[in-house]
């Protein structure tokens, strides 16, 4: 089962509505209320579930980190004992600076990785610092990293959920 | 949105932060804007009115930032963001492409609708890309079907587990 089954279609409703923003003026939920045919104390409760369910990870203003500056976006890759990867991967996704921290599969012999954490500073030396972060948090567990930088954005659009607006 | 807003914008010229961004022309409320509502964003009839007084400024203000950032470029929207990989499946691929044909191979790669990010990365497994389709079937299709034009192996890495709770992330500390 997917986490979508338990939406049902008022949610999704809400969610096609939302997902490419709210509108700005001042009675955003009511306005959406009048596009979805609810009430805007509905829509909210509905999306306060949604948030606490997991669906809405969080609401709110969404920065585009390049434009602002933060061009030293860094994939860094660990290796960590299997045994260990969930107890480093909260550590760190819980760190401010990591945008994303993920278990992925190990591809031996060329890729001996199992746990990414996206790294976003405003140069290469910023990232490089925060990583030394990670590696000191990790201690021994932290056995190998590296840093892959992008060089390029070659293709990034945002995850339509469901439908198009 | 009022000219009085805009009036009040130009009193508080660009705050200039040296070593950190210089050159990026936001003000100190601005700054705050970004900063301080990545995530809580109320859930309550008037938002905007409620981030003003939390700025100690005007919903009218608010609202015409928010409008003016986001035509600038500095945020993309406000509103929810939704965890992804709700629907279907997807996976990080890798493949170290000569640099000759990166530019055809990526090309192509970019071209599907599956594809949603795709970045050239600073090592020998110089491309990586996210694919995103309804069913595992479809995924295998697209990565067979990479394989076969560029005639290079795909690394696929699918997500076991994902750890981070996404609050946003401090812009300036």
């Amino acid at each position: 089962m997917t986490d979508t089954d338990i939406l049902d279609e008022l949610d999704r409703r809400i969610v096609v509505a939302t997902q490419a923003g709210l509108p700005l003026v001042p009675e955003p939920y009511q306005h959406l209320a009048q596009e979805i045919g609810v009430t805007a104390g509905e829509i909210m409760r509905r999306m306060q579930r949604m948030l606490e369910s997991g669906v809405i990870r969080r609401i709110g203003a969404v920065p585009n980190h390049y434009t602002l500056g933060f061009r030293g976006n860094g994939m860094s890759v660990w290796d960590v004992p299997d045994e260990q990867v969930t107890r480093c991967g909260r550590l760190i996704g819980d760190l401010d600076f990591v945008s994303h921290a993920y278990h992925r599969p190990r591809h031996l012999p060329e890729w001996p990785y199992n746990l990414f954490a996206m790294v976003h500073g405003r140069d290469r030396t910023e990232v490089e610092q925060k990583v030394e972060i990670i590696a000191g948090l990790l201690g021994e567990h932290g056995r190998a990293y590296e840093i892959l930088f992008s060089k390029q954005i070659l293709k990034k659009t945002g995850l339509r959920i469901m439908g198009e607006r | 949105m009022a000219v009085e807003s805009h009036i009040a914008e130009l009193l508080h010229p660009p705050v200039e932060f040296p070593g950190q961004d210089a050159g990026i022309p936001l003000t100190l409320l601005e700054r705050r804007l970004l900063n301080e509502f990545q995530h809580d964003f109320p859930l309550s009839p008037t938002p905007f009115a409620e981030i003003a007084q939390r700025l100690d400024t005007s919903e009218e203000q608010v609202l015409y930032l928010l409008e003016s950032l986001q035509e600038r470029g500095f945020i993309s929207r406000v509103g929810p963001v939704f965890k992804p990989r709700r629907i279907g499946t997807s996976t990080l691929a890798a493949m170290a492409v000569p640099a000759e044909h990166l530019e055809s191979i990526a090309a192509y790669i970019s071209a599907y609708d599956e594809v949603n990010h795709n970045y050239e990365r600073d090592h020998q497994l110089n491309l990586w890309f996210v694919i995103t389709t309804p069913d595992q079937e479809r995924l295998e299709q697209v990565l067979a079907e990479i394989e076969n034009y560029s005639g290079l192996p795909v690394m696929s890495l699918p997500l076991v587990r994902s750890f981070h709770i996404d609050l946003g992330f401090p812009l300036w500390c």
